[in-house]
């Protein structure tokens, strides 16, 4: 290595403009589409379709007020014979000729999304920690060729045995259940939960349990006072990723659910208004959709960012 | 507290011999050292001790109960690790009172007893504060407070002082030894240095490829080693070796070396001619003209109150060690001269010291018998 290598130049002003004038650049490429879809939530449907398309227009609550209703079209004689509107949706709904008839299937698809999401995380970060462990400090038999094993599972896209797990589920009643679908993300994830795991467990010293284990702690008790407590940066990182697989999957979500269980990402562009797509729905019910993903990675930011760099940096 | 015992103790990892057939008794009280190069199996006695791995052989007693087979839990020891194992997420207060909580202690005693015990090592004042920001000699009092706070039965310490700076390392001798001295806990210290070894131990066990070669006081090791292994391993710089041929008789208490004549201890046991090695410390070499061993100074280490001086024989290099004021020139020829009664004899071949009248009533080594 030569000197130049190790020397820490102090980067230029300029350069410093040009790397943050490309950083700004791409964040906003990257979020024209979400603020297009911010955007488009708050158009009446004439605006959301029109040409040239609006940037300056009305916001206006349309589009949420379609998405959590179902609405029948009446004739003028029998909405002006109905009492007074009660809600802004109610008005809305009226002037186009329209009463609501009752509450649309999106919010129970998006308590589904909830439940299939957060219990397969659940599952799959509760597995892979204690799998994780028993790699990391048991003499597993065949670990490296069980390890392997586990990896080999996210060689192949998931969806690629999508008709033997569709056939499977018919004949085991999981089709369009919310525990089938708990499961199936369970297994994806659960592989990348015990590596990414593994790793960050491997870095806790063994020290810790022995120390607990001679101050009369049983190993599982050492387990849960010394390990998870110092595993909660790495539990935390590998819950989010399990989360946004599990929050976004849209493939099996639409093969193997149509009903009681389906979640939100297949419903979303279900969503059909008046003369054809009801554009600011849609794009109401993903603003809605983006809300508890976006929360929680705030949340946990630090975590994530550690996720990612992990190995990188030693404590 | 309680007397250590143990027996035929044997450890093997695959076809790996880490521990062979270890016997020893640490009566109850005594500051005990196992010192050995790494990968002595030093540390994994005293991990079977401690019940963190479990021998392939042999017993382990704890004031007389078999604990051999016991988890580290149920034995009632305490552990202090090299990098101290604190729990990084508890403040000082709640590491100490760790072990105090597994036993369901109420909480008013265990702060009373995390109280006086920080008092004894005097971090009282740290209590509240997180582990990670505190200094390397506070983190070991943290750790030793961890241990004590129990009253067990021993104290086994895993080269506790390993990551600490020379001079405060000194420091933590003192008050190891120190506290030693106020508790009279039986402690096992595992060490690879001679000086935390000599300083702190009432008993010291020289340990060599899983074999204990010598068990014995500091001063019976440091004058008495039962091998080349020993001799060569304690003291800086360490015992000299001249070799030399022939047989030994019962009663001789003279042996030849390079031509001279040299009066040695009286030998207490025959041996058929075989090689032998003269084990002279450095500071039991004397210059003296009149000698016929001669050497040829190669070299001077000027340490203040003494000097080392490196001496070229036909048998290669001696190291003296002599008073600072005595003047050498390079490549001048001396005559050298040993104190008689300081000197111990190995048989080369299996490394054991000879029986000599100075050996009288040092425990003969274990090793290599």
């Amino acid at each position: 290595m030569s000197a130049a290598a190790h020397s820490v130049v102090e980067p230029s002003v300029t350069s410093k403009r040009v790397a943050a004038a490309l950083v700004v650049v791409y964040a906003v490429i990257s979020m024209i589409p979400l603020f297009w879809i911010f955007a488009t939530s708050f158009k009446t449907p004439p605006d959301s379709i029109a040409y040239p398309p609006k940037v300056l227009f009305t916001p206006s609550i349309e589009g949420y007020c379609n998405l959590f209703t179902t609405r029948t079209r009446q004739t003028p004689e029998y909405i002006n014979s109905l009492p007074p509107a009660t809600s802004f949706c109610d008005e809305t709904t009226r002037k186009r000729n329209m009463v609501i008839a009752g509450p649309s299937n999106f919010l129970p698809r998006f308590v589904n999304s909830l439940v299939i999401a957060f219990g397969s995380t659940f599952c799959a970060v509760f597995l892979g920690t204690l799998a994780a462990y028993g790699f990391s400090r048991f003499k597993v038999p065949l670990a490296d060729d069980l390890l392997f094993f586990i990896l080999s599972t996210r060689m192949m896209p998931p969806i690629a045995v999508a008709i033997p797990i569709y056939l499977m589920y018919r004949e085991l009643g999981l089709s369009d259940t919310a525990l089938g679908m708990i499961l199936l993300y369970t297994a994806v994830n659960v592989s990348l939960a015990v590596w990414l795991l593994k790793g960050f467990i491997d870095e806790i010293p063994r020290e810790y349990e022995e120390a607990a284990m001679i101050d009369g702690y049983t190993r599982l008790q050492a387990f849960r006072k010394v390990v998870l407590p110092q595993a909660t940066t790495g539990i935390a990182a590998t819950a989010i990723f399990c989360l946004i697989f599990a929050w976004n999957e849209y493939a099996f979500a639409s093969l193997l659910t149509s009903g009681t269980a389906q979640t939100a990402p297949p419903f979303i562009p279900t969503i059909i208004g008046e003369g054809g797509q009801d554009w600011p729905a849609v794009a109401a019910g993903t603003t809605v959709f983006l809300v508890p993903i976006l929360v929680f990675t705030i949340l946990l930011r630090k975590q994530l960012l550690r996720g990612i760099t992990f190995g990188a940096v030693r404590k | 507290m309680a007397e250590i015992r143990v027996q035929s103790l044997r450890k093997e990892f695959g076809s790996f011999v880490a521990v062979q057939d270890s016997n020893f008794v640490v009566n109850d009280g005594e500051f005990f050292v196992m010192l050995g190069p790494s990968g002595c199996g030093k540390t994994t006695t005293l991990r079977m001790i401690a019940g963190l791995e479990l021998p392939t052989g042999g017993q382990i007693l704890l004031g007389g109960e078999d604990v051999t087979m016991l988890r580290a839990r149920e034995r009632d020891i305490a552990f202090v690790f090299q990098l101290f194992a604190l729990y990084p997420h508890m403040n000082v207060r709640k590491n100490m009172g760790f072990p105090l909580l597994a036993q369901g202690m109420p909480k008013a005693e265990i702060k009373n007893r995390v109280e006086e015990t920080a008092k004894l090592l005097r971090i009282d004042h740290l209590l509240d504060r997180p582990v990670s920001g505190l200094a390397g000699g506070d983190r070991q009092r943290v750790a030793l407070g961890r241990a004590i706070v129990r009253r067990p039965k021993c104290f086994l310490m895993d080269e506790p002082l390993g990551t600490l700076d020379a001079e405060f390392r000194d420091l933590m001798v003192h008050e190891l030894r120190e506290l030693h001295n106020r508790i009279h806990a039986t402690t096992v210290y595992v060490t690879h240095d001679q000086l935390e070894a000599m300083s702190m131990a009432d008993k010291i066990a020289v340990m060599n490829r899983g074999l204990i070669e010598q068990f014995g006081t500091p001063k019976e090791i440091y004058d008495h080693p039962a091998t080349m292994f020993v001799a060569d391993f304690i003291g800086s710089p360490p015992m000299n070796f001249l070799k030399f041929g022939g047989s030994l008789q019962k009663g001789a208490k003279e042996i030849v070396v390079q031509g001279a004549n040299v009066a040695v201890p009286e030998v207490r046991e025959d041996f058929a001619a075989a090689d032998f090695a003269l084990g002279v410390r450095p500071e039991h070499i004397r210059f003296d003209d009149a000698s016929k061993l001669r050497g040829s100074i190669y070299g001077t280490e000027y340490l203040g109150t003494t000097q080392i001086v490196a001496v070229e024989t036909a048998d290669g290099m001696l190291k003296a060690r002599v008073p600072a004021d005595i003047q050498l020139r390079m490549g001048e020829p001396v005559g050298l001269s040993f104190n008689p009664q300081r000197l111990s004899l190995f048989d080369k071949a299996s490394g054991r010291a000879v029986h000599t009248s100075a050996r009288e009533g040092v425990a003969r080594g274990a090793a290599h018998g």
